[in-house]
């Protein structure tokens, strides 16, 4: 019999990502000599935090709710634009009052709030549906958000917000700018933020699983006709893993769209959806410090590849998938079962006492 | 006509004070379980029919029938994985017409499958907190926020789970992955997993397939352990005669969606009809 791995080691996850922010702030701090960060990778600190959160919450919704949904990227865009949207409010109606950190998180809480009503929207349809099906139909309201986003103009005069539908024609002075999106951004977003968010969203996630509706979750997935047996109530546990998600997605995108002086939905797209899909399957689906190391590591690989010029996307797709083989190989996989069990050996021991 | 003996294993119980399958006793006071002719059809396959069934209140019922004759297709019916297009059927005398599984479960009844139907990638004690997730409970916000109310819950669905899973001797076995127990042991499980929502019927579908006659034996014990102990009814299916002879009060024989006979264990085993169409052949099988 296979003794059941108790999922509680979430301290290892916590005390890596504190101890590599650390390292990087230490590093930022260039109080060492020859320890420094280079100038693009300084530039990759926010997005590596937002992506941690992106996979991070796609997890929640692929690898303990089991639906998997092609459509993270929206939820992000609702956030990012959001955010930026509340922020710029905030700073032309009331420019005299230096309102920096309110402003940081009346946005993050703003595109994470907006994140989860689209999330609420969207899960009602596409909840009903299983599978493949649902997959399609998250894929399609991704772009449905991003096309929506390109119809719509903000602009502020005075204190007062302007709202036009394929309508530029708006008084005072452009926040959201239908196809053209957000620009003159003031940047609020710094790698501490990005820190935080992610503990926030480790935290959110982690516990989650480990409590009552987190299990739910993960017994409707497992087994959807006796959850139902028991009295679980299907529509909102599975509802309740789908909003969560989005809204994490939705104050990534606000981090996001803080971080640049303009963004537009086209950075959207369904392939950024895809990549951090690529970053739960590879980090292992259901496994939260797996989507973690591997939004660290792939959001950082293609500046580290910058030196192989033009062979760099060629060299990321093979590290990819060796990563996938070696991830898939029975053979490596027990040897690094048996190299983790030997670790884990003593811990485990101490764990059945109490 | 060959008549078949079954021997008693002697099981020492409690006589139920109801016996609703038994048309000439009182069921006492309102019956845990009534149906009205309830039946389903399936395109054009009718697979129950005029299914009336009435169930006292602690009382141990059999359902049993040749392979298809619609058994599990009865519970489906009962759990409302399945809506009737006949008939109604009432759990603790209120009407389940047009409830879900969920509601079902939170009026008292609760079930086995055949097929095991365990979460497999969970643990044998998360697999009994599933089932009292109705049972003892906190919200998912002080869940997040690890707030004093989640603590207790937890404590409480520890300590609960365990002593659930001790009915059948399986606390030890609290860490380990469900679906990676011997198939008794998930059996006993998903019973525990349905004791766990607190029901007043419990529906076992075949509880004992797959176990030797030890496990069997052991198993009878404890169904009538049972309910002895949480005073409740449960109706089960089950191809073991020696189980059901053993401790049913009341049988029920379906046969083609039908119910041919009703009755004690001594009278079913002499109804000719019933050699006929199930026993009979069970043997030469
Ligand atoms: N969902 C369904 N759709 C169509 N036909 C069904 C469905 N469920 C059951 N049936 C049919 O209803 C009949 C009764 O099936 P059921 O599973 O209830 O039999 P059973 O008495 O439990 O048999 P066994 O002893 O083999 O478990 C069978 O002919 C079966 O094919
Ligand atoms: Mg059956």
């Amino acid at each position: 019999m296979m003794k059941y791995k108790k999922p509680s080691r979430n301290f290892v996850t916590y005390a890596g990502v504190i101890l590599i922010f650390l390292i990087c702030e230490l590093a930022l701090s260039g109080m060492i000599d020859g320890f420094k960060m280079s100038r693009s990778l300084k530039g990759q600190l926010v997005p590596i935090c937002v992506y941690i959160v992106m996979a991070v919450s796609l997890n929640l919704t692929v690898g303990i709710s089991g639906e998997l949904s092609l459509g993270h990227a929206g939820f992000m865009s609702v956030g990012a634009f959001t955010g930026v949207l509340v922020s710029q409010y905030l700073l032309f109606a009331f420019p005299d009052v230096n309102l920096e950190t309110i402003r940081l998180i009346a946005a993050l809480a703003a595109g994470g709030l907006f994140a989860g009503i689209a999330g609420v929207l969207i899960g009602i349809p596409v909840l009903r549906l299983r599978g493949d099906y649902l997959a399609i139909v998250t894929l399609a309201f991704g772009e449905i958000i991003r096309n929506l986003i390109n119809c719509i103009y903000f602009s502020v005069e005075g204190i007062a917000l302007n709202f036009g539908f394929l309508d530029p024609n708006l008084p005072g002075k452009m926040i959201i700018n239908g196809p053209m999106g957000a620009t003159g951004i003031k940047k609020l977003a710094t790698f501490e933020v990005g820190f935080v968010l992610v503990m926030i969203t480790l935290v959110v996630v982690l516990n989650l699983i480990n409590s009552r509706s987190g299990r739910a979750i993960m017994a409707i997935r497992d087994n959807r006709i006796a959850a139902e047996s028991v009295g679980l109530n299907v529509t909102k546990y599975r509802m309740l893993a789908f909003v969560v998600s989005a809204a994490l997605a939705g104050m990534a995108g606000a981090l996001y769209g803080l971080n640049f002086s303009q963004i537009q939905a086209v950075k959207f797209k369904f392939d950024t959806s895809i990549l951090v899909l690529v970053f739960v399957v590879l980090g292992g689906i259901g496994n939260i410090r797996g989507s973690v190391i591997a939004a660290t590591v792939l959001t950082v690989l293609p500046e580290m590849l910058r030196q192989f010029g033009d062979y760099r996307m060629l060299i990321y797709a093979i590290v990819l998938i060796l990563v996938m083989l070696a991830g898939n190989n029975p053979f490596i996989k027990n040897t690094l079962d048996s190299f983790k069990a030997k670790v884990f050996k003593k811990s485990a021991k101490e764990g059945d006492q109490a | 006509m060959t008549q078949r003996k079954f021997q008693k294993t002697p099981v020492k119980m409690v006589p139920a004070p109801s016996y609703g399958i038994l048309p000439e006793r009182d069921v006492g006071e309102r019956p845990v379980l009534e149906t009205r002719n309830l039946g389903i059809d399936f395109g054009g396959l009718r697979a129950v029919e005029d299914f009336n069934l009435v169930i006292g209140k602690t009382e141990i019922a059999g359902l049993i029938g040749p392979n298809g004759a619609g058994k599990t297709t009865v519970f489906n019916l009962l759990t409302k994985v399945y809506q009737p297009t006949m008939g109604t059927v009432l759990i603790n005398g209120r009407d389940t017409a047009g409830m879900n599984t969920v509601q079902a479960n939170k009026l008292g009844i609760a079930r086995t499958f055949q097929n095991i139907r365990l979460f497999g990638n969970m643990s044998v004690e998360d697999n009994v907190r599933i089932g009292l997730h109705n049972q003892i409970g906190y919200s998912t916000v002080s869940g997040i926020l690890r707030l004093p109310s989640f603590w207790k819950g937890e404590r409480a669905q520890h300590e609960r789970a365990l002593d659930l899973l001790s009915i059948f001797d399986m606390q030890d076995l609290a860490g380990h992955q469900a679906g990676s127990l011997p198939y008794g042991a998930q059996r006993r499980l998903e019973i525990v997993r349905a004791l766990a929502t607190n029901p007043s019927l419990l529906l076992l579908d075949e509880p004992a397939a797959g176990m030797n006659p030890h496990e069997t034996e052991e198993l009878m014990e404890n169904i009538a352990k049972i309910r002895d102990k949480f005073k409740i009814a449960i109706l089960l299916i089950e191809h073991d005669m020696n189980l059901v002879m053993g401790i049913c009060e009341g049988i029920c024989v379906l046969n083609y969606g039908r119910i041919i006979a009703k009755g004690t264990a001594e009278e079913i085993q002499n109804n000719p009809v019933v050699i006929e169409a199930y026993l009979g052949k069970q043997k030469e099988g």
